[in-house]
C-alpha cells in the first residue's frame, strides 16, 4: 500500500511539471529542456526558504513559485531572438547552468552532498506528513494545474498561444505583440513546475543537484511527447505510463549496477518508438 | 478633389543577409485606390508589402504614414489601420472560423465592436456564416482565403495589403477572389494593395498598376496606360 501511495505521489508530481512543460510545448510550440532547471530553482528556494528563515512550506513554495517566473522573465526576454532549434539548445544551456550553480554554490546549496532535513508541510493547520495525506496535497495540487491549464487555454489568451504554434508571423501581423505572449506563458510554466519542485523537495525530504539535470527535463520532454503535445491529459496520461513503467523495470531484475541505465535506455527507447510510429503521442493535436 | 496618400514607400531598399530584394521602391498609397503590384518571381513585390507593414526593415529609405515619416513596427501599423494578408491561405487551423475572425479584431480592444465587424464582415462572405464552427483547417482552399481576408477586415483597416490571394487556386475560384477585393474596395472604400501573378484577374480590378523586376519599379500606371508588350517582356526576363 505504502508503494502505490508512492508511485502515485510521484506521477502526481511528476504530472504538474508535465502538464505545466504542456503549456509551452504542446500548446505554443515553444520546446524547452529546461523544466527540471525550474524545478530546482522551486525546489532549492523553498528548502532555504523554510530551512534558514523559518517560512512555512506554502508561503515558501509561492515565493519560489515567483523566483522561478522572475528568472524566467529575464531567460525569455533573452531567447526572444531565438527560433526553433536554437531556441531548444538554449533552453539546454540554462538547465546547464542552473545545474552547474547548484552543484558548485557550496555554501548555499551543500553542492552535490545536498540538503537533508526537509520537513513535510503544513499548510492552514493541516500537516501532511502522512503519505497518503501528502498524496492528497500533491492530488489536489494537479488537480489545479489540471483545472488552470483548461482555464488558460479556453481563455484569449489560450486562442493566441494556440495561433502563435501554428503560425506566429500570420498571428503578428493582425498587430498582436507574439513575444509578450511567448514571455508570459514561458514565466508561467515555470513558476508552475517549480512549485511540483516544491513539492518534490519536502515529499522526499532530501535534495541534491541530481534531480534537476537536463536528463529530467528530457524525461518530462518524453512524457509530454509520449502523451500528445496539446492535450493536458495526454501529460498525465503519459506520466502514469512512464513512471509506472520505470517502477515496473525494478522487478525485471537487472543487475543494482545497470538497472538505472536501463532506465535510461528505456525511455530513449520509448521515445525513438514513438518518434517513429506514433509522432502525435496518445492524445495529441500536433506534431512536434 | 485630390485624393490624400495614406502610406507611401521612398527610395526604399530591403536586403535579406547579402542579398538586395527590392532597391529604390517609390510607392505611394492613395485613399479609395486599388493597386496591383505585379512582377515576375523573385521581382521583390512581396517584399514590398511586408516593408509597409514593417515585417521587412528597410536598409535605405523611408516608410511615410499620412506623409510623416515613420519607423514601420508591424503591431503599430496594424493599430494604425493597415490589414496585411500573407500569401498561403495562413488559416489558424485548430481554431474554428468565429475563433479565427476574434482574433483579426485584437486593434479594436472591444468586444462589442469586434463583433459588430464579424457581422459586417460575414456579409460580404455569406458563405462563412454557415461554417462558423467549423474548423478553419477544414475548410476549402478558395474558403480558407475568403476566411484570411475576412480576418483582415475585422479591424475596419484603411488599407488592405493582400499577397497572392490566388495562390494555388482553381481559376474558378480565383474569378470568385478577385470578384469579392472588387467588392470590399468598391463598399468599404478602403485601399487596396494586391500582389499577383495573374495578370489578367488583377488588371480588371485595378486603378494603379506597378511592375517590378528584380526589385525595382520598372512600369507605372494606370492598368489602360500599360503597354502589354512590355509588360510580357518584364514577365518573360526581358527587362
Amino acid at each position: 500500500m505504502d508503494y502505490a501511495v508512492h508511485i502515485l505521489t510521484m506521477i502526481a508530481i511528476t504530472g504538474i511539471a508535465a502538464v505545466s512543460l504542456n503549456l509551452l510545448i504542446g500548446e505554443t510550440g515553444l520546446v524547452s529542456v529546461a523544466q527540471a532547471a525550474f524545478a530546482g530553482i522551486g525546489a532549492y528556494g523553498m528548502t532555504l526558504l523554510m530551512l534558514h528563515a523559518g517560512i512555512p512550506f506554502l508561503a515558501a513554495a509561492l515565493f519560489s513559485a515567483l523566483i522561478a517566473g522572475a528568472i524566467a522573465l529575464i531567460i525569455g526576454a533573452i531567447f526572444l531572438s531565438l527560433r526553433e532549434v536554437y531556441y531548444v539548445f538554449g533552453t539546454v544551456g540554462l538547465n546547464m547552468i542552473v545545474w552547474a550553480i547548484l552543484l558548485n554554490w557550496d555554501s548555499l546549496t551543500r553542492g552535490p552532498l545536498g540538503i537533508p532535513g526537509i520537513t513535510r508541510p503544513e499548510v492552514l493547520g493541516i500537516s501532511f506528513a502522512d503519505n497518503t495525506a501528502f498524496l492528497i496535497l500533491c492530488a489536489v495540487v494537479l488537480l489545479a494545474v489540471f483545472a488552470a491549464h483548461y482555464a488558460i487555454m479556453k481563455s484569449n489568451f489560450g486562442r493566441v498561444l494556440h495561433a502563435v504554434r501554428e503560425d506566429e508571423e500570420a498571428i503578428a501581423v493582425l498587430g498582436y505583440k507574439t513575444e509578450v505572449y511567448k514571455i508570459v506563458i514561458f514565466v508561467i510554466s515555470a513558476a508552475l513546475v517549480a512549485f511540483s519542485g516544491s513539492l518534490y523537495a519536502t515529499y522526499l525530504s532530501y535534495i541534491n543537484p541530481s534531480a534537476f539535470t537536463v536528463n529530467d527535463s528530457i524525461f518530462i520532454l518524453a512524457i509530454v511527447i509520449l502523451g500528445g503535445l496539446g492535450s493536458a491529459y495526454g501529460a498525465i496520461v503519459g506520466t502514469c505510463m512512464l513512471v509506472g513503467a520505470f517502477e515496473a523495470l525494478r522487478f525485471i531484475g537487472f543487475p543494482a549496477s545497470i538497472a538505472g541505465d536501463m532506465r535510461q535506455v528505456f525511455y530513449g527507447l520509448i521515445l525513438i518508438l514513438f518518434m517513429l510510429y506514433l509522432p502525435r503521442g496518445l492524445f495529441g493535436k500536433f506534431r512536434i | 478633389m485630390a485624393k490624400e496618400t495614406l502610406l507611401s514607400l521612398e527610395n526604399a531598399s530591403v536586403h535579406y543577409g547579402g542579398v538586395r530584394a527590392i532597391d529604390n521602391v517609390t510607392l505611394k498609397v492613395d485613399e479609395h485606390e486599388l493597386i496591383a503590384l505585379m512582377g515576375p518571381n523573385g521581382a521583390g513585390k512581396s517584399t514590398v508589402l511586408k516593408a509597409l507593414i514593417g515585417l521587412a526593415p528597410l536598409s535605405r529609405g523611408q516608410v511615410r504614414w499620412h506623409g510623416v515619416a515613420i519607423k514601420p513596427k508591424t503591431h503599430e501599423m496594424v493599430a494604425r489601420g493597415i490589414a496585411y494578408v500573407p500569401q498561403g491561405r495562413q488559416v489558424f487551423k485548430s481554431l474554428t472560423v468565429l475563433e479565427n475572425l476574434e482574433l483579426g479584431g485584437y486593434t479594436l480592444n472591444n468586444r462589442s465592436a469586434t463583433k459588430a465587424n464579424i457581422e459586417s464582415v460575414l456579409h460580404l462572405f455569406p458563405s462563412l456564416r454557415e461554417k462558423l464552427s467549423h474548423k478553419a483547417g477544414l475548410l476549402s482552399g478558395g474558403q480558407q482565403q475568403m476566411l484570411t481576408i475576412a480576418r483582415g477586415l475585422v479591424a475596419d483597416p484603411k488599407i488592405l495589403l493582400l499577397d497572392e490571394p490566388s495562390l494555388g487556386l482553381a481559376p474558378k475560384v480565383v474569378k470568385e477572389v478577385f470578384e469579392k477585393i472588387a467588392e470590399i474596395h468598391r463598399e468599404r472604400c478602403i485601399a487596396v494593395v494586391v500582389v499577383e501573378h495573374s495578370i489578367k484577374s488583377v488588371l480588371a480590378i485595378a486603378t494603379r498598376v506597378f511592375v517590378l523586376s528584380r526589385g525595382s519599379v520598372v512600369l507605372e500606371g494606370s492598368p489602360d496606360s500599360i503597354d502589354s508588350e512590355a509588360l510580357h517582356r518584364v514577365f518573360l526576363g526581358q527587362s
